[in-house]
């Protein structure tokens, strides 16, 4: 016994002996004799075979022999212990012999388990229609809440202003520095760039449709009108949710799994005030800044590409801006900016709170945060050009 | 009681050594967080791994495991030299080891079940059907109900946590199992239910144990031997009369502290009774 184990022991690939069956009869019984190694790596090889061998043979006693098994597992042990109590079921006599003394404990471990009950089986679910109409109010209730959840941060936010406008609790100004630099002032290479490149890419394609009409100056005016009313705060705020508005629910979201939300509230420290307030009054000045970096980058990259692609000279393209643009035209657009950071702001912050315990759920509550919030930019956009619309502006 | 072990489990001996380390040396910068340490870890027992905070526990573990780099020497377990091995070798190894982390590292994202079946469903060719058995008995090995199967760990209290991690360091029938800090954050009986656990799994699985522990309770009932790690080696190793008699400040006062002493006492009362019943 011990130099076979010593051989085995010597590499750990350890020299494994595969699991095998032979059937055969003593008198009117069925004898199973098991011999080789029937271990966790090992027992799939025979697990069909065991669950068949006896079959068939309907009525007759069994006898499992174990005394050629050299080493036997949990994995093993459950697997005679099944076949055992399969036959047993059917009414047939089932004897279990040659355990080593060693592996009794073993045996009766997992006897004591398989003895225990069973897990309660799942809730089924109801028919594919049920399931659809439940899923849909479930989502409808969940859509509820979470207004619910987006109106209490908001109404949060204000309270933390007010109690910080009236001194009854200290206003943190280091605190929205730091967000003022990370999302504002880290955001502007990205944003100037985007920017200009979407400004040339339209001012080329304005020109190269006006050509035909013999409008080519026109471009200038499309381009104003264009980045000053909407693409530049759209642009911007698109990429402010993409950018800070994943980083707010990622950092809300891991503060909260592990509980660091809690711990602000046993301090008393209402967790909307500490963390959100911050990042939300640092997106109200970043935001609007960053669409005014927007707008000029967008309009240096329509002036490039008109002087390369047209022949505008940028002192003409300046002297028809002027013409077409006036300040009405870029405070529409700016005056955009504070309600989609508003916007992006709740989204971002009550998707960090909703995060549950799992790293999944960070990242699908990341993911939603960035989608919701661009759909609900866009929309807002919308809303803003109904409303000019229907003022006749 | 301790000693009682199964020395003849599998038909080796008591000296059959699983895990070899030689001169290990970790530097994390130019700080030496171990140097020229060197323990053996033999098949069948439990060995506490015990030391101050920040001595180098939890490095020498991560090192044993191949989580963190060493700088010199050499670790065998099961006479493979882990840094120097094939990737096959490698995974031979890592078939044979479970691990149980400090706070169960178990993935959020799956079920207690399917946290089991993890390795299982690596390594192994066994049918779904047996899959789901077997990862229920281990289950019920360590002690979780059964419907706890179906719950995710953020559903799971802190000790079933470590159960249901426990299951998983199982999954495989490894021969050795490492444990960070079993018992910390358990309340005393749980704790307790925990040690006598492991001993039982060493009793029916023929497992051999490396645990790092702070809890004084485990080192006194559970362990075979005990290795003290401090100074950046281990000061001393053996069985608990060793260190008892140990002169060294640190060992002096952690074997000898007010909170030693309630239970040396009442465990060398104990030990006699509960021996052959051990056995």
């Amino acid at each position: 016994m011990s130099e076979t184990a010593e051989a085995q022991t010597t590499a750990i690939g350890r020299r494994v002996a595969a699991p095998s069956l032979d059937a055969g009869n003593t008198g009117d019984e069925l004898v199973l004799r098991l011999s080789g190694d029937w271990l966790a790596r090992t027992v799939g090889s025979v697990e069909a075979a065991i669950g068949s061998a006896a079959k068939g043979d309907a009525g007759r006693g069994v006898a499992l022999d174990l005394s050629g098994i050299h080493r036997i597992d949990t994995s093993g042990a459950l697997l005679v212990e099944r076949v055992a109590r399969d036959l047993k079921a059917e009414g047939r006599a089932v004897r279990i012999d040659g355990i080593e003394p060693r592996d009794e404990a073993l045996f009766a471990a997992v006897r004591r388990a398989m003895d225990r009950e069973p897990a309660p089986a799942k809730p089924t679910r109801g028919s594919p229609l049920t399931d659809i109409v439940a899923d849909l109010g479930e989502s409808v209730v969940a859509m509820g809440r979470e207004l619910v959840a987006a109106v209490g941060i908001l109404g949060g936010t204000v309270e933390g202003a007010v109690r910080r406008a009236t001194g009854r609790t200290r206003f943190r100004g280091a605190a929205i520095v730091s967000q003022l630099d990370r999302m504002g002032l880290r955001a502007v290479p990205i944003i100037a760039m985007m920017s200009f490149l979407v400004g040339a890419i339209l001012a080329q394609q304005g020109a190269f449709q006006l050509r035909r009409f013999g409008g080519e100056l026109y471009a200038v005016n499309l381009i104003g009108i264009l980045v000053l009313r909407e693409l530049g705060v759209l642009l911007t705020a698109i990429m402010v949710a993409g950018r800070s508005g994943s980083a707010i629910t990622a950092e809300i979201g891991s503060m909260k799994m592990r509980e660091e939300v809690d711990a602000l509230h046993v301090i008393g420290l209402d967790p909307v005030g500490v963390l959100v307030f911050p990042r939300m009054v640092a997106l109200l000045i970043a935001l609007p800044l960053l669409t005014v970096v927007s707008n000029l980058a967008a309009i240096a990259g329509g002036m490039f590409a008109l002087a390369l692609y047209s022949g505008i000279t940028p002192a003409s393209f300046l002297q028809g801006l002027q013409s077409s643009v006036d300040l009405f035209t870029v405070f529409s657009g700016l005056i955009k900016a504070p309600v989609m950071a508003v916007v992006i702001a709740i989204v971002a912050c009550s998707e960090g709170m909703k995060v549950g315990g799992s790293a999944e759920s960070l990242g699908a509550h990341v993911t939603s945060s960035v989608v919701k919030s661009i759909f609900l930019v866009i929309l807002m956009d919308g809303f803003f050009a109904i409303f000019y619309a229907s003022l006749g502006l | 009681m301790a000693m009682n072990g199964r020395a003849d489990h599998d038909g080796s001996t008591q000296s059959e050594v699983i895990i070899r380390a030689t001169d290990v040396t970790v530097r994390f910068g130019s700080k030496a967080i171990l140097e020229n340490l060197s323990l053996d870890v033999r098949r069948g027992e439990i060995l506490g791994f015990v030391g101050p905070s920040g001595a180098g526990k939890s490095v020498l573990l991560r090192t044993i495991l191949g989580l963190n780099a060493k700088q010199a020497g050499t670790i065998e377990v099961f006479g493979i030299d882990y840094e120097r091995a094939s990737t096959d070798e490698r995974l031979a190894v890592e078939q044979r080891w479970g691990v149980l982390f400090q706070h169960g590292a178990l993935f959020g994202s799956l079920t207690v079940l399917e946290n089991v079946q993890v390795p299982m469903r690596e390594y192994l060719t066994l049918s779904p059907k047996l899959m789901d058995e077997l990862a229920r008995l281990k289950l019920d090995l360590v002690g979780l109900a059964p419907d706890a199967a179906d719950k995710f760990p953020s559903e799971l209290s802190g000790g079933m946590i470590k159960r249901a991690a426990l299951a998983r360091a199982l999954a495989l029938d490894p021969d050795i199992v490492f444990l960070d800090e079993p018992t910390a954050g358990l309340d005393p009986i749980g704790a307790a239910d925990f040690d006598q656990l492991i001993m039982t799994l060493r009793d029916t699985l023929g497992l051999t144990v490396y645990m790092v522990t702070h809890d004084l309770d485990s080192l006194f009932t559970a362990c075979d031997r005990i290795a003290v790690l401090g100074d950046r080696k281990v000061l001393v190793e053996g069985p608990l009369d060793t260190m008892l008699s140990f002169d060294h400040p640190w060992v002096k006062s952690y074997f000898h502290g007010k909170r030693a002493r309630t239970i040396a006492t009442d465990d060398q009362g104990a030990a006699g009774a509960a021996g052959p019943q051990g056995a």
